[in-house]
């Protein structure tokens, strides 16, 4: 795995990059970048580009940027700045959200769209609790179904340096304090998303409750549901190994 | 010296064991909690207090804003400040303040402060505040443009009051094609700016600006930080090339005056430590809401338990620190009255009536200080030795 950085439409942007093959491009959630198990697993076969969102970690949010729609226009630039074609597109939680907004805007360098309990869409019958109120520890344990991996989690955060979780959290402020992480507009234009689109939600998240994928399912015309029974909001940690292989066997069929 | 009575307003009934079902008198604090026909006995007793001060001789009385909390019942301070305009004679009103970044439209915050100047024969001062962390909360506005939309909501309201209309304001987060006050305030240039804060350096320099040259008001805080906030005031003066008034400072501290210092002591004891202890109880989520403040005060603020008031406060800590009065008439007009030597400032703002605090001990405490420390008070203030050079804006 590699680190490096680019600068698109005059943003500097980290990003992790390992594995060969066609692209699959990875956007992170609230928790933050990481090079998770799921990305190992996947860069077995796979190209995979994991940028780190922009005001994420030690980077800067252009004043510009006001909303999940501006970085979504953000990532087109990025993937025409790096001549980017048939990416498989996954997004976990708020990158869900990111990437659902990129989908709907263009998806003509898309193969396939992943969203892994993607943020961005609410029910009135499923709706999210506050993320902004949650002390770190329960955040910790709302992400995972497992309590153990909850703490492991929580022990690696208290790690890193304090100033790139308060940096985390500002910037997921920025994209998502109001309307609280979702876009009220976004179920009326994802009819436009043409490309073949995989649903993966845990049946017990706490995070994104499962029933928001509700509207995705009946607005994208080839979007499948897997729901994931006994698993939280954490699935590229948690569930690394089932996703990843069900993940893999979708950008096949995804392919032509 | 002068002085005014300053009031929050709390909901005095507060069960305070809500503490063993809930961890915040703010915001998720369950409305169940406030009884209905004590909330309008509370307004009543709340709105006479207020009356009172004004006829026992205070040179000023104030509100505030909170919202969706038991430590204070002014969401809308402007209504009390209207009902004072009508029912008092002489006082300043202050208004400490409108939280400006919580509004979506700056230009009705001057406009009612405009009726309010007009109404009270231009006896209101003003205040601009962001609010408290947990006030985002309750909102719903970004708290990571607190400060974007407080500086351009300030903007456009001293341009309303100061430029003939109609103008056009086209801001980041405020956009008005047609900016035209109907009624203009009564005093001019506006109706004078006070700025409470905590202390943060980046507000006490704003303020002292010579452009400016807003009141900086220290609030419930140490007197150690407000020395430093008041002296940095000086220097931000100095270096703009104005000499500060103490009439440019004031002090925000909860006051209690009774017959001798042991009965002051035990008396107050159980209200100031509900106050912070109780009213001023919030997750510290809910206080630093991300990019509320710098990645570097917050850090600082998580880093003082202090601030964040986590350890237990007792009555007689308080008093150590300097966060609170307590006393005798006598001790008591000699500690402000050292203070206002020390820190130079020129204006106090007495919390008299505290949490929990009852009508006959919130009347005897005014009655008190209006009789036995307030004359000294004004004294002191014209002994306070410093040049007088008027400053040039309010």
């Amino acid at each position: 795995m590699r680190e490096a950085t680019i600068e698109v439409a005059g943003t500097k942007l980290g990003y992790r990059e390992a594995g060969a093959g066609a692209t699959v491009l990875f956007l992170h959630g609230a928790a933050g970048a990481s090079w998770d198990p799921l990305l190992d697993q996947l860069s077995g076969g796979y190209r995979v580009l994991a940028p780190e969102h922009p005001g994420f970690g030690r980077g800067q949010i252009p004043d510009w940027m006001m909303s999940v729609g501006d970085v979504a226009f953000f990532y087109l630039d990025l993937m025409q700045a790096l001549q980017l074609r048939n990416v498989h597109l996954v997004g976990h939680g708020l990158g869900g959200w990111i990437a659902a907004e990129i989908a709907v805007r263009n998806t003509g360098a898309l193969a396939s769209l992943a969203l892994l309990a993607p943020a961005g869409v609410e029910t009135r019958e499923a709706m999210f609790d506050d993320i902004f109120a949650w002390t770190v520890e329960e955040f910790a344990r709302r992400q995972f179904h497992d309590a153990k991996l909850a703490q492991e989690w929580q022990r690696q955060q208290a790690e890193l340096d304090i100033d790139i979780g308060l940096q985390n959290r500002t910037a997921l402020a920025r994209l998502g304090w109001n309307p609280r992480m979702h876009n009220p507009q976004l179920p009326y234009w994802l009819h436009r998303i043409d490309v073949p689109t995989l649903l993966m939600w845990g049946e017990d998240d706490q995070v994104v409750p499962f029933g928001c994928h509700v509207p995705f399912k009946r607005e994208i015309r080839r979007a499948e549901l897997v729901a994931l029974p006994r698993s939280g909001h954490a699935l590229p940690i948690e569930r690394a190994n089932e996703v990843g292989t069900r993940l893999d066997a979708f950008f096949r069929g995804a392919k032509g | 010296m002068k002085t005014f009575f300053f009031h929050l307003m709390p909901y005095a009934d507060l069960d305070l064991s809500y503490t063993e079902r809930h961890n915040s008198a703010w915001v998720t604090l369950p409305n169940s909690y406030f009884d209905r026909a004590v909330g309008q006995k509370l307004y009543a007793r709340y709105i006479g207090e207020l009356e009172l001060a004004d006829q026992l001789g205070f040179d000023g009385i104030c509100v505030n804003e909170h919202h969706q909390t038991a430590y204070g019942l002014m969401p809308a301070p402007n209504l009390i400040a209207a009902a004072l305009a009508r029912s008092t004679k002489q006082a300043k009103i202050a208004i400490l303040g409108r939280a400006l970044p919580l509004v979506s439209n700056p230009v009705a915050v001057a406009e009612e402060f405009a009726m309010l100047d007009q109404m009270s024969g231009g006896r209101i001062i003003t205040g601009f505040v962001r609010g408290i962390g947990t006030e985002y909360f309750a909102s719903g506005v970004n708290p990571t443009y607190s400060h974007a939309r407080y500086y351009e909501a300030h903007e456009l309201i001293l341009r309303a009051w100061t430029e003939v209309g109609p103008f056009r304001y086209h801001g980041r987060h405020y956009q008005f094609d047609y900016v035209n006050l109907w009624p203009r305030p009564l005093q001019q240039p506006h109706p004078p700016v006070w700025i409470p804060s905590q202390g943060s350096s980046e507000t006490v320099e704003w303020c002292a600006s010579a452009q400016r040259k807003y009141t900086y008001l220290q609030t419930f805080s140490p007197v150690k930080s407000a020395k430093k906030a008041f002296d940095l005031y000086r220097q931000v003066a100095e270096r703009e090339g104005y000499e500060s008034q103490p009439s440019q400072l004031g002090w925000a501290i909860p006051t209690y005056v009774a017959e001798t210092d042991e009965i002051a002591r035990r008396e107050l004891k159980p209200h100031i430590e509900a106050f912070f202890n109780k009213f001023l109880h919030y997750p510290l989520e809910m206080r630093m809401p991300p990019g509320y403040s710098s990645i570097a005060s917050t850090k600082s603020l998580i880093e003082s338990k202090f601030a964040f008031r986590m350890m237990e406060m007792t009555a007689e800590n308080l008093i150590e620190l300097g966060m609170v009065v307590a006393g005798s008439a006598a001790t008591v007009r000699e500690r402000l009255a050292a203070y206002a030597r020390d820190l130079g400032v020129g204006n106090l703002i007495a919390m008299l009536q505290i949490a929990t605090l009852p009508a006959e001990l919130t009347e005897k405490n005014l009655r008190l200080f209006a009789k036995d420390v307030m004359p000294y008070l004004r004294e002191e203030g014209a002994r306070t030795p410093r040049r007088v050079a008027e400053p040039a804006t309010p």
